[in-house]
């Protein structure tokens, strides 16, 4: 909490003197401290981002000449049905995958905090986790594969005779395959995280108001729920900003450039950088994503004010 | 704490019906989380004409642990294994000291502008990073550091995330420790090393902790900066390998998905109690 100043019974100036120096000197400490990460920031951050706004009003394939085209960029994605799409199963992936992975979360986090063998419990839904996205698309990629070649769907018709999609064929079931694994390997990080925001809540105050006579829904209610809605916010803004960037487990699992229904901003981005060399376009695109993450947290912020409990 | 204890009126068999059906919920829920884990193991030890019995075999037959040796041997797995560890060793090392050194200017030294630079620090972490990597990559292009580890070590330091959360655990670190040291004669740089550093040892392990495995599973900037093959990572080698074998030879491209997943397993298994509170820590924001 800054330098605190003892106090002692000296003449009034030199004190005062003295700290203006320890003051002085301190700039130069903080700067001295902040240097590495702030000129990091600077260069591969902030630089960059610049960079992008710059490139975003420009054509320019990194070889040939660079040319201002103005909002040509962004009027050609806005207009572009290929970006719409991708904008759309955006929003798709991010409804499908934060309502339900967090609501699960929370189960499996409220159940756990009632019962014995949480650790083994814990390491078993935490394992996809630290498991690279990469092998997480990898092994879903075998179970998901069309007809008799993939067990999901070759169980689900032996033994149920229901003749269900290709989940990474079909461009209409494909996003529902990416939330599934999504959620998947997503679950028990915020399971662990729930769980250490249910343990934080003292026992005395569910007990309190349960000697009160609230049920148990009452006490999930107006005790229990109130108490990790901190948490629970949180790790929904991280939840839904990380929706918005998914890419390794949408580029493993299904090439977007052969299911269009995989298509994502992020992809879109990649695709346009990367594998087109419209540097300009791609920043575009880019920036509007920027521009729906910073609208979408906005609006949680502000949502959460009336949301949220904070207990000081 | 776990267990709630009985209110008056609720009756014990109800609630032993109540409990028996939450394990069998979460047992259940285990399973579904442990089948692809299952599947990929049972899969790595088919043969390639396997893949084409119908109905689908559910046991290898016979098993073919071939497969390991075969997939460990068609990519340069040793050297990626390499790759990865060093790269997210040094990412440990630079992103634990300086955003460090950045949190202690945060909690602990008065400086102009101290609450809106932090405050911009934070507001960083919503740029989602394909935003700034095409950029970067024409960037680093300029340096000469694409198709280079030096792309995905020098950038992969700076990290806001570590400084918020390091910030919260100086800030927990007792003022009266820092000014017995300076009445000693300490100077800043030796009250950060000798004394706010050794005392955040718990914020410290925990940071190194999800900075590893980020770089470890890390699979973006390794696709998007690197192309030599000896230069390629876990996940990128694993990647290209399921791109060019993923159709034809499940059993194969199983075999070296898993290959890449062991170490880590066994690793988190072994650390699994330190792993998961750290992780449970960070989605507190450090509290």
């Amino acid at each position: 909490m800054g330098v605190v100043t003892p106090a002692r019974p000296t003449p009034r100036t030199r004190p005062a003197r003295a700290a203006q120096r320890v003051r002085n000197r301190d700039g130069w400490w903080a700067a001295l401290f902040l240097a590495p990460q702030v000129l990091g920031l600077l260069a591969f951050l902030v630089f960059p981002l610049g960079f992008a706004v710059v490139l975003a009003f420009m054509k320019w394939d990194g070889l040939g000449e660079k040319s201002w085209v103005g909002f040509d960029n962004f009027a050609a994605q806005l207009t572009d049905p290929e970006f719409g799409t991708a904008v759309w199963n955006t929003v798709k992936l991010a409804l499908l995958t934060v309502p339900i992975g967090l609501t699960l979360a929370l189960l499996v986090a409220l159940a756990l905090n009632n019962v014995r063998g949480r650790t083994f419990y814990r390491v078993v839904y935490f394992l996809p986790v630290v498991t690279s996205s990469v092998a997480v698309a990898v092994m879903w990629q075998v179970i998901l594969a069309s007809g008799d070649y993939g067990v999901l769907n070759s169980t689900l018709h032996r033994w149920f005779g229901v003749t269900p999609p290709d989940w990474l064929d079909d461009p209409g079931w494909v996003i529902v395959a990416i939330a599934v694994v999504t959620i998947w390997s997503s679950l028990g990080l915020n399971v662990v995280i729930f769980l250490a925001g249910l343990q934080t809540i003292p026992p005395s105050l569910t007990e309190a108001a349960r000697i009160d006579g609230a049920g148990p829904v009452r006490v999930l209610r107006s005790v229990t729920l109130p108490m990790i809605s901190p948490t629970i916010f949180f790790s929904t803004v991280v939840a839904v900003i990380s929706s918005f960037q998914a890419f390794d487990q949408i580029y493993v699992l299904v090439n977007p450039d052969h299911n269009e229904g995989a298509r994502t901003i992020v992809y879109q981005v990649y695709d346009l950088g990367f594998q087109k060399f419209e540097f300009g376009m791609s920043s575009a695109a880019a920036l509007i994503l920027l521009a729906l993450t910073l609208l979408v947290t906005f609006v949680q912020f502000a949502a959460q004010k009336r949301l949220v409990h904070y207990d000081s | 704490m776990a267990v709630i204890p009985a209110s008056p009126g609720s009756r014990p068999g109800a609630r032993r019906l109540g409990r028996i059906g939450l394990h069998a919920a979460l047992a259940a829920g285990g399973l579904l989380m442990l089948f692809p884990f299952v599947w990929m193991l049972l899969t790595s030890f088919k043969g390639a004409h396997q893949m084409l019995n119908t109905p689908l075999d559910w046991l290898p037959n016979p098993w073919r642990a071939q497969n390991y040796p075969d997939a460990f041997g068609a990519l340069p797995f040793a050297q990626a294994y390499w790759n990865s560890f060093y790269i997210a060793v040094l990412n440990v090392v630079l992103t634990l000291f300086t955003s460090a050194m950045a949190a202690y200017a945060f909690a602990r030294i008065r400086f102009r502008g101290s609450g809106l630079l932090f405050g911009l620090f934070l507001a960083t972490q919503m740029v989602p990073q394909q935003v700034t990597v095409v950029p970067l990559y024409l960037m680093l292009a300029e340096l000469g550091w694409v198709d280079s580890h030096l792309a995905l070590i020098v950038p992969g330091f700076v990290n806001p995330f570590a400084v918020f959360l390091l910030r919260q655990f100086i800030r927990a670190v007792p003022i009266e420790l820092e000014e017995a040291a300076r009445l000693d004669g300490a100077g800043r740089w030796t009250i950060f090393w000798r004394i706010v550093l050794p005392n955040v040892r718990p914020g410290l392990g925990a940071l190194g902790i999800i900075v590893f495995l980020a770089s470890w599973n890390g699979f973006f900037f390794p696709l998007i900066f690197l192309n030599s093959p000896e230069l390629a990572t876990v996940p990128l080698l694993v990647s290209q390998f399921a791109g060019q074998h993923g159709a034809t030879d499940y059993g194969l491209t199983l075999a070296a998905s898993a290959i890449s997943v062991i170490p880590m397993m066994i690793a988190f298994l072994i650390g699994q109690r330190r792993i998961l509170n750290s992780m449970a820590m960070s989605g507190l924001g450090g509290r």
